[in-house]
């Protein structure tokens, strides 16, 4: 079982997580030429050692967060908030 | 080399099995082939094969870092079936199995290819009707292939979940008779001997370190034995290709790499003539009895981006709930040994076999989680590639670059996410 500290929840098993893949991925604008959607679409780097990925903590707080994972070892680096400004604009508002 | 045949063991029973030569030579590196296929496996081992077979090139490299069939060839669960609905894959997957039919002939070694039927069952409605589709769609193509009913089923299946609270009701099975499995170690041997008989060089624990290219052109490849030129190169190393792929500067590719887990249990009586697979949401399981006696059985991928060769517990399970819940005469088996397997999971979730920006690399790649059942198929188009430097009618598809002109052959339909193919 892979351990992940959410900053919202603490540390809990990836098994309450939903992997959203390679979170260096950066969608060009719409009218984008088809190089730049292709690249984003559909390459990846893989790598095989340290992976900045998207889990989404579907069973518990439900944030989107950024972990960095070693793809060969699992072992479990820094892990952010995917989207710091929207906890701040729901903290504003309440 | 000896020839195997039922004279070969009777003479040798008859002097104490003392005059069985070695299965393949272990020969030093040659300074420079032909051709160098990167990757020891089934696909890589077969390539070689009918590159010297088919298109008479005997000299020929096969580079292996560990050991033949060490990697996904020696860790699936052995199921070769041809039942796919996108007209290319269907097509391709038919030539696989009718080469399946006549492969320990043809290897002169037995693969004991058993062509024990598989089940493919669905449980709703709305499944039945996908599944009278691909019944539909193989038969076009020529393919075997019955939709039976429940009562069909039960029949031939009894020890399933049929009663009325089972967590999967069974509706019925798509049925294809030619279908089943092959001892897969004995697919990656048989392979190596038969391509070695013809010439070619195996060179285990060899690890290809470089690609070497002059002027966007391939010359070789650097290895942990020392410099092996090269006039042409095949990468067969499904798991590892974007590991190898970048050393020739191909740092990006439509290829995330998952692991697959697979499970056998202690040796049972014969329980299951069949292979039986079913899908459904939440759920996805596949097993067969091995010749031995062993359940063999897996499921889902793990679902994140790993080179990790080892499964984690989640799956396990998952797995074991999909098995109990389709099959509950499991629940006191006990399992002897479970495994991974590195996938090369496609954008599409359909191989690639390509030339590449570099002039006479080829990649052969993105088998997800099919590729075994694809092995003598893959070998053969795959030495036709390299051979003619150019992808044969079926091969066209297949190319690296249909992503980016639109053309993707999404079995599944669903998109770009590789987990989920």
């Amino acid at each position: 079982m892979i351990r992940i500290t959410c900053p919202f929840c603490g540390e809990r098993d990836h098994s309450e997580f939903s992997y959203g893949g390679d979170a260096t991925v950066a969608y060009p604008a719409l009218d984008a030429s088809v190089e730049d959607w292709n690249e984003a679409v559909y390459l990846r780097s893989n790598p095989r050692g340290p992976h900045k990925e998207y889990w989404h903590h579907l069973n518990g707080c439900r944030a989107w967060l950024i972990v960095e994972r070693d793809t060969l070892t699992h072992e479990v680096g820094k892990v952010e908030f995917a989207h710091p400004g929207l906890r701040n604009a729901v903290r504003t508002s309440v | 080399m000896s020839h195997y045949s039922v004279w070969s063991v009777l003479r040798e029973g008859l002097r104490g099995q003392t005059g069985w030569d070695r299965a393949w030579r272990d020969p030093e590196p040659k300074s420079e082939y032909d051709v160098v296929i990167v990757g020891g496996g089934g696909h890589g081992l077969a390539t070689a094969y009918y590159l010297a077979k088919n298109h008479g090139i005997t000299n020929v490299a096969v580079v292996e870092k560990g050991w033949l069939g060490g990697g996904n060839t020696g860790r699936n669960t052995t199921i070769v079936r041809s039942n796919y609905v996108q007209p290319v894959s269907t097509q391709f997957y038919e030539h696989s199995v009718q080469l399946w039919e006549n492969l320990s002939h043809d290897l002169n070694y037995n693969v004991m290819f058993s062509q024990r039927g598989q089940l493919g069952l669905f449980h709703t409605p709305a499944a039945r009707d996908g599944q009278a589709k691909r019944v539909n769609t193989m038969r076009a193509c020529g393919i075997d292939a019955e939709l039976l009913n429940r009562e069909q089923v039960q029949a031939m299946v009894p020890h399933l979940d049929y009663s009325g609270n089972a967590r999967f009701p069974i509706l019925g099975a798509v049925l294809q008779r030619r279908a089943g499995t092959a001892r897969h170690d004995a697919v990656a041997w048989g392979f190596a001997r038969a391509a070695d008989r013809l010439g070619v060089d195996i060179l285990q624990q060899t690890e290809v370190q470089g690609i070497l290219r002059e002027g966007g052109r391939v010359t070789g490849v650097e290895t942990s034995r020392g410099t092996i030129r090269a006039k042409k190169v095949g990468v067969a190393v499904a798991g590892s290709t974007g590991h190898v792929m970048a050393m020739a500067g191909i740092e990006r590719l439509p290829i995330e790499s998952h692991k697959l887990q697979a499970f056998v249990s202690e040796p049972l009586k014969p329980l299951l003539d069949y292979v039986i697979g079913y899908g459904a949401p939440g759920a996805h399981f596949y097993i067969s009895q091995s010749d031995k006696g062993g359940m063999v059985f897996g499921g889902d991928l793990d679902f994140y981006n790993s080179y990790a060769q080892r499964g984690n517990l989640p799956i396990v399970q998952d797995v074991a709930e999909c098995a109990m819940a389709i099959m509950p005469c499991l629940g006191r088996v006990k399992l002897l040994r479970h495994w991974a397997g590195i996938m090369d999971m496609s954008m599409d979730g359909t191989h690639i076999m390509s030339k590449t920006p570099v002039e006479h690399l080829y990649m052969n790649a993105g088998w997800c989680s099919g590729g075994f059942k694809a092995t003598p198929a893959s070998g053969w188009h795959f030495a036709d590639l390299i051979a003619n430097d150019r992808p044969d009618d079926l091969t066209a598809a297949f190319s690296l670059d249909r992503f980016e002109r639109g053309y993707v052959i999404d079995e599944k339909g669903m998109g770009p996410t590789p987990k989920l193919h």
